[in-house]
């Protein structure tokens, strides 16, 4: 175990002052991604009431055992990392990186299996808004598409955005920044990674399922 | 700490050293001067707009350019002046410095905020490229999805302004629970603090809402989702419900810390305790509460059902109801004070006056009934211009003065300080009451001509916009004033009892020598 130099800002009393300060602000940044989520959502539930024959048709096109995968794959990314912030606070960093790695892995096969969806749907001819080319039976499967494209698309940039924090923090922890003194970064990644997943387990039943 | 007479503008030198520091006095000072450009600029397109107005038919401008105008003068007043005006500035200043805190709990986050509004503001006037957008502040589909192609960049502009007030909401937030110094309970935090706070919960909250509608609308015009689309199975209407869900609470984001900057005011002026502290505190909180949930008051005629506008309609009326409590409050700490009549506390009272007519203004549009007749006209315009205009502006002007000789050392002139307020408090009733008599008379907001019956009153509304811009100007002037040859303040000029004014006049780097220790409530007068 070697210590961790972090300087702490001079505004704050202590090291802990300065860690619970940094969660509180992490926890509000999660509170505008939920909004934002939210808001589609909200949209996504209303044309739902409006087109419930073409949220049908849409559902079915899906293929829920790749997102069932998914599911399973950021699940468990969601425990490596959640192992990650434990083996760093216990002063066990090779398994800390072991984990982060771990979680980042599964990140890539998210993003593979998401390719694999979409390139199976562009070849249907499935393409969001006005480059739509399939033969739809129902008439607003287009609005179906778009949203199913919106939701992923902008879920999976929060994934890619928390695999570069992953490797940001993966770095500074080879580095040595990070150890049982100090720890505060990877929990606020760990922090947003348990949205992105979270944001997934409700994207995967109302997309695939309902 | 650094050697005698050190302060925060001296402590270190150059450009660079302004453009990267993290001292949250210093990016005050920033936001200061870029948001007062932004206010000139939105300021020229309303003379513009008001000098084609002077008389029927094309005055100096056709419908299109008037258009752009408007729109220019809408969404740069709103998302880069008054929005941002007061926390980025005054907020950011002295937040901190009340608290008895050092800096903002995140400094290189805020030195980010400071970026990202610049950049969301370059973005949104680099627009003007791709030709200016004419769809009005509010981009309203399906219009700004056939318009020009302009408004995708402004849009995106204004995505990224927002991100900017987040990350303000954000660190101010953390630092108030976090940064209070030994003693600084939260009942004993002065007021401003209380309305900043409000405003930064609405800012995390309600701003996000309005970014995934704008980065929609994007999507719809470069992608065509059809989500707003009626063409393509979408509803025009929704954007509107997203749209106002958070651009209501934004007008509370506006008014909130400005209502923080006249209680410390008026204390400081009437030499008095605030009266009701709790209520006005905890009435900030309750209109940012309430202010979520009326949204659907700006939509009476979008075809909304008649159940949800009534609903709507009594939300909103109770909007009205922790307004009353503060304004009550104040005229009570004002009773058998003694007042002093300097410059902060003209505007102050001109403050009441004006944004009780636009409070009350506020109550009769709430009522879904006579919405329908007063909608879309220029009573909506006078109406949220007495809130806009009289209340956040004239808070602002009122606190520029006051805290002037804690920003820069120096007292501004209270003379021109006072002949400002007489400028800008008389042209800005003259410029919009006759509003609220057009208005009422039935002429629509928006349009570029009139008909020969609203003639008079446009001309005195037109007379009145000079007569604000005279009164800017000598604000200017005494700011530039102030700065260069103002007279020498002391740490606390006015005899004031927050804690900003324990410290040097202007403030060293740190803040406080050494952290200080609260024992009493913000306004122990008498």
């Amino acid at each position: 175990m070697s210590t961790v130099k972090h300087h702490v800002a001079h505004h704050f009393r202590d090291h802990n002052h300065e860690y619970e300060s940094s969660k509180q602000g992490i926890w509000l940044f999660m509170c505008t991604e939920v909004l934002m989520f939210g808001a589609i959502l909200v949209a996504f539930f209303y044309y739902q009431a409006m087109y419930p024959e073409s949220w049908k048709e849409g559902a079915e096109l899906l293929d829920w055992t790749k997102g069932a995968a998914n599911t399973i794959v950021l699940l468990t990314s969601s425990l490596t990392m959640a192992l990650a912030i434990y083996f760093i606070r216990v002063g066990k960093r090779q398994a800390a990186i072991m984990n982060l790695v771990i979680t980042l892995i599964c990140g890539c096969i998210f993003m593979g299996i998401k390719y694999m969806e979409y390139s199976h749907k562009f070849h249907m001819g499935i393409f969001p808004g006005k480059f739509f080319e399939y033969s739809a039976q129902t008439a607003d499967l287009n609005l179906y598409v778009s949203f199913y494209f919106l939701l992923t698309g902008l879920h999976g940039i929060h994934v890619l955005l928390g695999m570069g924090l992953i490797t940001w923090i993966l770095i500074r922890i080879m580095r040595g920044h990070y150890g049982p003194e100090h720890w505060t970064g990877v929990e606020g990644v760990g922090i947003f990674w348990h949205l992105v997943d979270l944001v997934w387990i409700y994207l995967f039943p109302i997309l695939y399922l309902i | 700490m650094g050697a005698a007479g050190s302060n925060y503008i001296n402590h270190e030198k150059g450009l660079w050293s302004w453009l990267t520091t993290v001292d949250h006095k210093r990016i005050g000072l920033m936001y200061f001067i870029t948001i007062m450009f932004f206010f000139l600029i939105g300021g020229i397109a309303a003379l513009g707009i008001r000098l084609e107005l002077f008389s029927t038919g094309k005055t100096i401008m056709d419908a299109a350019t008037y258009n752009r105008f408007m729109t220019f003068h809408g969404a740069i007043m709103v998302f880069m002046v008054i929005v941002p005006g007061i926390p980025a500035i005054l907020g950011n200043f002295f937040l901190p410095i009340q608290l008895g805190a050092q800096d903002v709990a995140f400094p290189k986050l805020n030195l980010l905020s400071w970026y990202v509004l610049m950049a969301g503001a370059a973005i949104s006037v680099g627009s003007l490229i791709f030709g200016a957008v004419d769809t009005g502040w509010t981009f309203y589909t399906p219009y700004s999805i056939d318009t020009e192609n302009g408004v995708i960049m402004m849009v995106v502009g204004v995505f990224v302004m927002g991100m900017s007030s987040v990350l303000t909401g954000l660190n101010f937030i953390v630092t108030t629970h976090k940064l209070r110094c030994p003693g600084m309970t939260m009942t004993k935090m002065p007021l401003f603090i209380w309305g900043l706070y409000s405003t930064s919960i609405l800012q995390v909250l309600a701003t996000p809402v309005v970014g995934i509608t704008l980065l929609l609308l994007v999507t719809e015009r470069t992608m065509g989702v059809g989500i707003f689309d009626p063409k393509l199975g979408g509803d025009p209407v929704l954007f509107q419900h997203f749209f106002w869900f958070y651009s209501h609470p934004a007008v509370y984001i506006m008014i909130l810390p400005a209502m923080g900057i006249i209680s410390e005011i008026i204390t400081c002026y009437s030499r008095k305790t605030i009266f009701g502290y709790t209520a006005i505190a905890y009435s900030s909180l309750a209109i940012a509460g309430v202010s979520f949930f009326v949204w659907g008051h700006h939509m009476f005629v979008s075809g909304q059902s008649t159940a949800a506008g009534l609903i709507f309609s009594l939300l909103t009326m109770l909007v009205g109801v922790p307004t009353a409590i503060k304004t009550f409050n104040w005229v009570a700490t004002m009773y058998k004070g003694s007042i002093r009549f300097d410059a902060p506390m003209l505007y102050a009272i001109g403050f009441l006056f004006v944004f009780t007519i636009g409070g009350v203004t506020g109550i009769m549009l709430a009522t879904s009934g006579m919405d329908i007749h007063f909608h879309d006209t220029y009573f909506v315009v006078a109406h949220f211009h007495y809130v806009m205009v009289g209340g956040t502006l004239l808070a602002l002007m009122g606190g520029l003065f006051y805290w002037f000789p804690k920003m820069f050392g120096r007292i501004a002139s209270d003379t021109l300080g006072r002949w400002s307020f007489v400028f800008v408090f008389c042209g800005f009733n003259i410029t919009f009451f006759p509003q609220f008599i057009l208005g009422s008379m039935g002429m629509p907001r928006r349009y570029f001509d009139y008909i020969p019956e609203y003639e008079t009153l446009n001309k005195i509304s037109t007379m009145g916009s000079w007569a604000i811009a005279l009164g800017f100007v000598i604000v200017l002037i005494a700011v530039i004033k102030g700065i260069r040859s103002g007279e020498k303040a002391g740490p606390n000029p006015w005899g004031a009892k927050t804690l900003e004014w324990t410290t040097d006049s202007p403030p060293i780097h740190e803040n406080f020598k050494e952290i200080p220790t609260v024992t009493g409530g913000p306004y122990e007068y008498r």
